[in-house]
Order: C-alpha cells, then structure tokens, then sequence
C-alpha cells in the first residue's frame, strides 16, 4: 500500500487557505478510503474532509486550529511498515510553511485542544511536544531487568522498529478500558476531556464515574450579555465567512455589470396547490420556495442563456441546472448547491432543499456541496420583504431574488378583489445576457407559477 | 460369514467338507476382490487419506476369525478390512465407511483406519503401531473378571513387536491369564524396514517363551493351517484361560500403501513374483478342487457373487450421502444414559 | 457434617461407587497390597478383593490401555496413576484412544473411565515428580478434565467422574492429601462435572484459581479485605468441559479479573481463561486480565529456587492491586 499523503483540499475556486478544526481520526488509526479523517473550515462552510488512501494514519502534521495553505500536506496515511520520513520531511520545506497570515487561534470551547501549534517547518524528526499523559507512563516504562541477566534485556538492536516508529502509545489516542468506554459512551462523557488515572494514564471507569457525577465540563456561556456598565463597543473580528463574504461582494459588483427586472406573480393557485399538497399524508411539506426552485428550474431549461456564465472570452451555456439556494445563517450567508434540478419532482426538491438548509445551519456540507452552481435564488420571503434585489455569485450569470407572498387588493378583470401577489427579482450579468432576455425568463417563472399544476409534471 | 456357524471349539484337524471350503474361499475372495476395487475407488480419488490394502494376507484373517463364535472379538490395526469382513461386517457399509459417507460404519469419522462395529464386536482399527495390544488384553480382562468365557484376537504386524506395548501386553496378559489371542501378521516388512533391520529375534513367535505363553509359528499363506493354530488357541483362551501368540508368516503383495504402489523400493520384484506364487486364495481354490469339494462352475459362482457383493458396496457408498455437517460436533463426549 | 481429609474424601467415594456398581474396579500401581502409595485405596484389597482392586507392574502404557479396552465392553475401570507425571507414559493410549474412539466409531463405543492420581507441584519434588500435568490433557477433545480443591469436591466430583460415560482425567494433589473439610456422607451426594463454583464473594476483582492456588488466593484475599479490596474467588472445578458462564458472570460484576495456576504460565490454563474473558466480557473490562503463574521453568529441587518457581501469595496481591489500580499495584 503506498503512502497517502493528506493534503488542506481546495474545496472551492477561491479557497486560497484553510483551518484544521478537529481530527475525526487519531494516529494510529486505521481508515478506509472515504472516510471521514478531519473537519476543515474553508471560506463556506465546515468541511467533513475524506481520506483517499486507506491505511492507518500514521502522523498528523496540522493541530486543531492550524490554518494552512491548499495543498500543504497536513498528515500521512500509510500501512504501519511504511516509510513515511521521507515524506513528512518534504512537508517540513516550503510546502508546509504556514501561510504567512496564518494564525492559530485559540479554541475555548474546546478544552482538549491541542497544544499551541508549533511552527510545521520544524524537523519532523524534532522530540514530539509533550503530550498530556506523557508524565503518567510510569508503570509501562521500561525497567531494567531485576537480576540483569542479558538475556532479558533486549538489545536495543534487536528492536529497530522501536527506534523509527514516531508515535508512541501517548500519540494522542484516548486511552480506556473497555468498560470505560462503554460507560463513557452510555453516560455521554467525552473521553477526550478526561485525565485517566490508571497506568499509562489509562481511563478507567472511576474517572468516567467522576467525571459523569461532575457535570459537563464546559459549560456554554450566554453569547451576548449586556450590561450596564460595560464598554461601549467592541471590535468583533471577521469570521471565515464574513471575511470571505467581504472579500468577494466586492468583485462581484464591482466588476459584474447587474442590471434588475422585477415582475408581480399571483400566487392564489400556487397558494392553494400548496396547502392541497400539505394536506396529504406522507408528502413532505413544500414551502413557497421549494415551488419557486421548481418553477425557475424548468423555465431554465427553455431559456438557457439565462443558465450561464461569463468566461472572460466566451458564455458557457449550462445545459443542467444546479440551483444555489441561499440560506441565511446567524454569522453570513451560505448558498449550497441543489443538483440537476431540472429532472427532481417537486417532492424530491423538497425534501433536498430542507436537508441542505439544515446541513447548512449545522456547517455539515460537503465541499462539492458548496461550489458549481449555475443559477442561485435567495429569498427573504419569511421577512416580510416586498422585494430586493440580490449579487450574482460569479461566474453565474444571474440571481433571483424573492419577497414575500403578500394579501394584497388585486384589479380583477371584473372590478377589486383580493389576491395574493409575491415580486421576484432578477439580478442578470450584462456581460451575459440582456434585458429582455431577463424579462422573458421572468415572465415564464411567473405564468409556472399561476398555473401551478405544470409544476407537477 | 464363516464364524456364524463355528459354534463351540473349532475341531483339531479341520476335516475340509464343501460349507467350510465355500464359506473360506468366499471369504478370501470377498476381501481380495473389495481391496482391489477400493485401490481402484482411491486411485478415482472416491477414497481418501491413507488406504493399506492386505492383498495377500487373507488367509490370516479368514482362517482365524473363522473359529470364533459371534460374541467373541476381534481387534486389529490399520490394515484391517480383512478382518472386518471376516468379522462379518456388512461390505456396503465399510466400502461407505472408506467413501466417508454417513452411511459408513463409522458415520464417515473414522476412515479407512477406523473401522468399528460394534454388531458383528469388531473392536476397531487403531492407527498408532501397537496401542491396540493394550486394549485387547484389557478386553480380555473384561471377560475374566465377568466370567464369561468370550475370547479376544488381537492382529497386529511385524512392526509392532518392537513396541513397548507388545511387550506390557504380553507380560499382562500372561501374568493376569487372559483369554486373549495375539496374531502376529508377519508380512516381513514394517512399512519399508524389514524384520532383519527391526528386531533382534526374527522368530516372533519364540518371544511368547519369553512370557512363559503358548506360542507357533504357522503358514499364513495356508488357510487351514491357520484355522488349526488358532482353533487351538481359542480353546486355550476360552477353556483356560490363557493367551497365545501366534506368529502367522504372509506376505502383502501390494505396497505398504496407497503410496508405495509397488512396494518396490525395499524389496525386490523378484521376491514379489516369487511370494505371489504362494497366492492363498489360489492355493486354497487349488486344494479345494484336488479334493473334490469345490468345482470349477462352484468356484464361477463365488466369483460371480463376490463381484456383485463389491459392485453393491461400491454402489451403495456412492449413493450414501456426505454426513451432516453439524456431525463435526457428535460423538466427542457421550451423554450419560 | 462428619468432617475429614481430602484422602478420606476420595477413599469413600472409590468405596461407594464399587459397593453400587460391580462393573467398577481398581488398577494400576501399589493400589492393593501397598494401599497405595498415597494411601487413598486403603482397605479397598480387603473390601473388595484381588478381582476387583488389581495391583499392576509398572507398565504404565500396558495397564492404562487395558483399563480404556475393558472400559470399551462394559466396565467402569479407576486407573490410579501413582502420580500424574507417570501418565505421560499412557499419554498415547489416553489421548488417541480413550478421548477418540467414541468419535472414531461414531459413537458406537465409549469409554467410561476415569484416571487418577495426584499432580501439580509437591515439596522438593524436582523436575520430574513435581508439575502441573492438566495441560497436557485439556487441550484434547474428548477428555473430562477435573482439579478438585476441596474434601468435599474429592468426593463429589470423584463420584460423578466415575458414573460419567467418558474418560475423565482427575488430578488431585500431593500437598491436600490432608487438607481437612466437611463432607456430606450421602452416598447419593455428587457434584455435576463442568459446575464452577464461586468461593468467596467479592465486589472488586474475579480471581479463577483451583488447588493449591485456590488456598493461596484466599489467603491473598484476606489480606486484601484490610485493604478494602474485595476479592471474588471462583473455582473451576472442572477444566474441561470448563463453566464459562459463573467465571463471566463474576467477571461482568467485578470488572476486573486474576487468574492464577501453578503451571508454567505459556499456553496454559491462564492463557485460556484470559482469552475467554476478552472474547466474551471485553466491555465489562476496567483492566486487563492479569496471570499469575508458575515460571516458565522445570521444577528446582532446591528449597528457596523451588519457592521462586511456584506463584506465592505475595505474587497474586500483587497482581490483584494492579488490575484494581490500588496502591502498591
């Protein structure tokens, strides 16, 4: 099995560095490829980062909190009889130098974390940091044999492998006994924050025991707590995200020429198609946006230069629709990918664009989740919003911008009545398509929509 | 089989009427002729593991087992089909029992090596070269201490003499007087070391003064003579109590196995022509018909019987099936009755 | 309860089972006109007469193998190996003959015999006259192997072994020859082969031991209870076929486990009962499953290298300490 390298993945075109949250796996554990090895923060989201080799991951090169380039090698996967100094010393060149902004910021929510991270480029033949657990190897030390007999001391030469294998038993891995770890797994402990008082710091289950009877370790404080007395500001600096959003926002409007159409959809049958729809037992509940998604998805296909992008010298036009969907979290905004859109039944939008919401709140997407949109839609509509008008995310072409349904008095072809009416706005890219190019998109999302039954076949 | 009626002592001088030549011939040709088609199932891979064939040998075995009532037991080694179709056993099940099939006597656990059957009181074939003495005479010992007046034969080979076992045995059976009858089969070869590179005293029978035990060298290849020496030593047995060792001389004509074809490396071709000459069955037919018991057509007719004997045990053990694997775990320990 | 010793014990159920049931006899060494060398079979030549108590040359292989083909037509012999360590002599008659041709025959023939004798460590011995002989038989299918600790187990399991279909090797031992015990004198009293027992109850570490070890860890456990260290003792009994379930259930409540034997400690009793316990209670685990054992040595002569061979109770608080984290461990 050849050695794998774990590299900090590009997990999006402008993803320039990443930060190492949390390792899923330890060293010396063995995994498959596909597995889930680490958590990475990119720009987007919390990223569930796969290993693509498997073997037993053999050394970790990027603490908790460590932010790095893309492509710096940030552990090595290998079978146990591997030669991996080779490659971990290439990491300790260029390659593995952090980023020259990178920080490594302190993580208190996170009492196990890591030791303070020290500079990659050291040798990684350099004595390992302490580990916590380290002073504990009392018992399993080696003793000098009692009567001295050479035949129970083995020579060091008979034991090369000791000698090379980098981690030893205190690499980090939780050690338990197997009663221990169940308890721990029944009372909701978390291993890693216990000190185990047993040899070689072993958890055994009177820590769990003490443990479970002390409460939770780290109790969450309130996030904002005003206060009379306090300062009158503080600087709060950028997350990931609102930096990333800062960064690019700019670039989009900027240079992306946007210009706006926005039109008025009764939305009376759509309404009520969607209160019959939620009516049935089983379905899954379809909001107003999931039928606005169904409604853009197939007007896409009969206007596909609506679904492209601006490639510098040329518009590529897209002949699938993957649909960014918008979410609004409490920290930014997020726009994960709904695919091939165009050949999912409205149930089928329902149920995905639900579960990406979530996963989006959570910060559980995956990278391929996050980037290849060809078209987005965002929608305030659950603000209370007439209308507004959105940025293009680039390279799409263009964005819909959704308000809210709204009970309006409507003229009816025989005097007032009262309908329900929602505005939706589209942000095109000059450079991509025209007005009237927009205009007639607009149009055939809205007649979907008043007539929404087409929506179902 | 020819013991079925060998009710009470076997007469001194076996007078050769036309049952008796009928039953013996038949007997010999049964075994030569189910040895010859089990080397043919082996060599089909039919039959697996070891297979020792005792071609040449039938005479011991039919002469012998002949004098014994129902009741009394026979014991052997390895080399022991002879002596359980001797011992009456059924030629279906054994041929089954060698298949490793369910039908087998053993159930398919034992083998070629491990025949037992307990209906006809063939007590086994036992594949470590001379364990099987110590168990005949404690056989033995069950007859004394119940007072019944059941006999034991005890065949082994040459190989066995140097055993420690031999020589306990014979000791306990002659100091403890016990009604058993040891058959030394000496077919002059111990696998491929012959009796001169294995033992000091070659006369095996001569080892019986050495525990004060009746003794003789007999003619293996002679069925009556064998019937005489071992009629006698079952009436010494069951009327005194007391043990025999008889040292029959035969020869095995085949190797002494399935991977020693030949059995050609260790002795000459020659010597084997030569012994062949000496065929028992051939002998016995000859001097049957010299004396007017048997005819050529009756000797037709055994053959002919003998044959669909063998082509129904083959026929049988093919049809029987593989047993169970759950059998794996049957018959380790016994539940108390 | 009339209380006597170990030898008593084994005497009166040899007694018992030849007064119940004729097809049981004697054989073997000195076990007649001598009383045997232990004198367990005392008396027996006067009870019950030369054809029933059958003194033997020394022929080991001869006699053991003639008591396996009597045992093949219908008796029930004791063979009396005048120590275990003779048995090595029979040892091809007790595991290709005895344990195998039930399976052999396909069932068609058992052999209900028993063969015993004392085995395990003695004093000053040496090599040859002192060891633990029970791993040499309960590797192997088809073999009952018993190690009765106490008077009372002498005589139960004795006379379970003797009414037992299969061949059942029974080791008893030198040193509890005079051990004393109550002993019910029901002649219908047995104990079930394959039944563990727990000795003494405790909450904070399983310790498996039989024989003399079993003595030694009740000892160990006196002296922990000082400590505040509860010690459980269960006591196999029967190795083979062994009770798993009472040594797991102890385990499950303790957590934690010790197993002692005096026998050299590679591939032994301890190896296996280890191995048990990880496979079926790896959960219910504080701590690893800890051996004490004989070193891995021949038995010395000498008295103090004798004393150094042997697990001492010194050896089994220590380890019971440390599967319990307790100072000291």
């Amino acid at each position: 099995m050849a050695v794998s390298k774990v590299v900090m993945p590009k997990l999006s075109e402008q993803m320039e560095t990443g930060k190492l949250i949390k390792w899923i796996k330890k060293e010396g554990d063995r995994v498959q490829a596909g597995d889930i090895v680490a958590e990475v923060e990119t720009d987007k989201a919390d990223v569930e980062m796969e290993a693509f080799g498997a073997g037993v991951l053999r050394k970790i090169l990027v603490q908790p909190g460590d932010r790095v380039p893309v492509g710096a090698l940030i552990a090595v996967i290998a079978e146990p009889n591997d030669d991996i100094a080779s490659v971990v010393a290439e990491a300790g060149g260029a390659a593995q130098a952090p980023a020259p902004a990178a920080t490594t910021e302190p993580a208190p929510s996170r009492p196990a974390a890591a030791p303070p991270s020290k500079p990659a480029a050291a040798p990684a033949a350099a004595p390992k940091l302490p580990q916590r657990g380290d002073e504990l190897v009392t018992r399993e030390a080696p003793k000098p044999a009692a009567t001295g007999t050479p035949a129970t001391a083995p020579s060091g030469a008979a034991h090369p492998a000791a000698a090379a294998a980098p981690a030893g038993p205190a690499g980090g891995r939780v050690k338990a006994s197997p009663l221990a770890k169940k308890i721990a797994s029944q009372s909701g402990v978390d291993l890693r924050l216990i000190r185990g008082s047993g040899p070689g710091g072993r958890i055994i289950r009177k820590d769990v025991e003490a443990a479970a009877t002390a409460g939770p370790s780290g109790t969450v404080a309130p996030a904002y707590a005003p206060s009379a007395t306090g300062p009158e500001y503080e600087d709060v600096a950028l997350s990931s995200m609102r930096a990333t959003i800062a960064k690019r926002m700019p670039l989009s409007k900027g240079p992306v020429p946007h210009f706006y159409v926005t039109s008025d959809v009764a939305m009376d049958r759509a309404w009520e198609l969607r209160e019959s729809l939620n009516g049935l037992a089983g379905q899954p509940k379809i909001s107003v946006n999931d039928l606005v998604i169904r409604a853009c998805a197939l007007t896409l296909l009969r206007h596909p230069g609506v679904n492209a992008s601006f490639q510098g010298e040329s518009i590529r036009v897209h002949h699938r629709v993957h649909m960014g969907i918008a979410v609004a979290l409490e920290e930014g905004l997020i726009t994960p990918v709904l695919r091939d859109v165009h050949a999912k039944s409205l149930a089928q939008i329902a149920t995905e664009a639900r579960d990406l919401a979530e996963r989006a709140r959570h910060r559980k997407l995956r990278a391929n989740e996050l980037s290849g949109a060809t078209f987005s839609i965002s929608n305030l509509g659950m603000f209370d919003v007439s209308e507004f008008s959105a940025i293009i995310n680039p390279p799409e072409g263009a964005i819909l911008a959704v308000g809210s349904v709204k009970v309006q008095p409507v003229v009816t072809d025989t005097g007032l009545g009262v309908g329900r009416r929602m505005k939706l706005t589209i942000s095109c890219d000059h450079r991509v398509m025209d007005g009237a190019m927009g205009a007639r998109f607009l149009q055939d999302v809205g007649r979907l929509l008043e007539e929404p039954l087409r929506l179902l076949v | 089989m020819a013991q079925r009626t060998a009710k009470g002592p076997a007469p001194r001088v076996p007078a050769l009427d036309e049952e008796l030549a009928r039953r013996l011939l038949f007997d010999m040709m049964l075994i030569r002729r189910f040895e010859e088609k089990a080397g043919e199932m082996y060599a089909l891979g039919k039959i697996g593991g070891f297979l020792h064939l005792s071609i040449g040998e039938e005479a011991v075995a039919v002469g012998a087992i002949s004098t014994l009532r129902p009741d009394d037991y026979a014991i052997s080694t390895y080399r022991e089909h002879g002596h359980c179709l001797a011992k009456g056993s059924d030629p279906r099940r054994v041929m089954a029992e060698l298949f490793g099939r369910r039908d087998g006597l053993s159930k398919g656990k034992g083998g070629s090596m491990h025949l037992f059957d307990k209906t006809v009181n063939f007590l086994g074939g036992h594949a470590i070269v001379g364990a099987h003495l110590p168990l005949a005479t404690g056989v033995a010992f069950a007859s004394k201490y119940r007072s019944d007046d059941r006999v034991i034969l005890c065949f082994f080979g040459d190989g066995s003499v140097p055993e420690g076992e031999f020589h306990e045995s014979m000791n306990l059976a002659a100091l403890w007087k016990l009604p058993v009858v040891f058959i030394c089969e000496n077919n002059r070869y111990a696998m491929g070391t012959s009796l001169e590179r294995a033992l000091a005293q070659t006369e095996i029978w001569k080892f019986g003064h050495a525990y004060h035990m009746a003794c003789e060298p007999v003619d293996g290849m002679d069925v009556l003579a064998v019937r005489d020496s071992i009629g006698k030593a079952v009436e010494r047995a069951r009327r005194e109590s007391a043990p025999t060792l008889v040292e029959a001389r035969t020869y095995r004509f085949r190797g002494h196995s399935m991977r020693d074809p030949a059995g050609a490396v260790y002795r000459t071709k020659e010597e084997v022509e030569r012994e062949k000459l000496r065929d028992p069955i051939v002998l016995f037919r000859t001097r049957a018909s010299e004396a007017g018991v048997l005819t050529d057509a009756d000797v037709k007719a055994l053959e002919k019987d003998v044959n669909d004997r063998v082509d129904e045990a083959v026929a049988f053990a093919e049809a029987s099936p593989e047993p169970p694997v759950e059998w794996l775990f049957t018959d380790i320990y016994k539940e108390n009755d | 309860m009339p209380v006597i010793t170990y030898r008593e014990a084994l005497n009166l159920a040899l007694r018992e089972e030849m007064q119940r049931d004729d097809r049981v006899f004697v054989i073997g060494e000195e076990v007649g006109l001598y009383e045997g060398a232990y004198k367990v079979t005392q008396g027996l030549l006067k009870e019950f007469g030369p054809r029933r108590i059958v003194d033997t040359p020394i022929a080991e292989s001869g006699f053991t193998g003639a008591g396996i083909g009597a045992a093949m037509v219908g008796l029930r012999p004791v063979v009396e190996m005048m120590t275990f360590n003779f048995a090595l002599l029979a040892l091809d008659q007790i595991v290709n003959s005895a344990a195998k041709l039930h399976y052999m025959s396909g069932g068609q023939y058992h052999i209900p015999i028993v063969i015993r004798g004392p085995g395990g460590p003695a004093h000053q011995l040496a090599a040859q006259h002192s060891q633990s002989m029970e791993t040499y038989f309960y590797h192997v299918p088809g073999l009952k192997v018993v190690r009765p600790s106490t008077p009372a187990d002498a005589k139960g399991l004795l006379k379970s072994a003797i009414r037992d279909d299969n061949p059942v090797i029974f080791i008893e031992s030198e040193t509890l020859y005079a051990v004393k015990g109550e002993v019910p004198e029901d002649p219908d009293f047995t104990i079930p082969l394959g039944q563990a027992v727990v000795r003494r109850e405790g909450t904070d570490v399983t310790v498996v031991a039989y024989m003399g070890m079993y003595y030694r860890a009740m000892e160990a456990a006196e002296e922990l209870e000082k400590e505040g260290i509860s010690v459980e003792i269960v006591d196999p009994r029967t190795l083979r076929p062994m009770d798993v379930d009472t040594i797991m259930a102890s385990v499950r409540k303790t957590h934690r486990a010790v197993v002692v034997e005096a026998g050299a400690g590679f591939a032994g009793m301890g190896s296996e009962i280890s191995a048990w316990i990880q496979e079926h209670a790896f959960d219910d685990l504080d701590a690893p499953v800890e051996r004490v054992t004989g070193e891995n040595a021949p038995m010395p002569y000498a008295r103090n290298l004798e004393r150094a061979k042997t697990p001492s109770k010194d050896k089994i608080i220590a380890a019971i300490r440390h599967v319990c984290y307790a100072n000291g461990g």
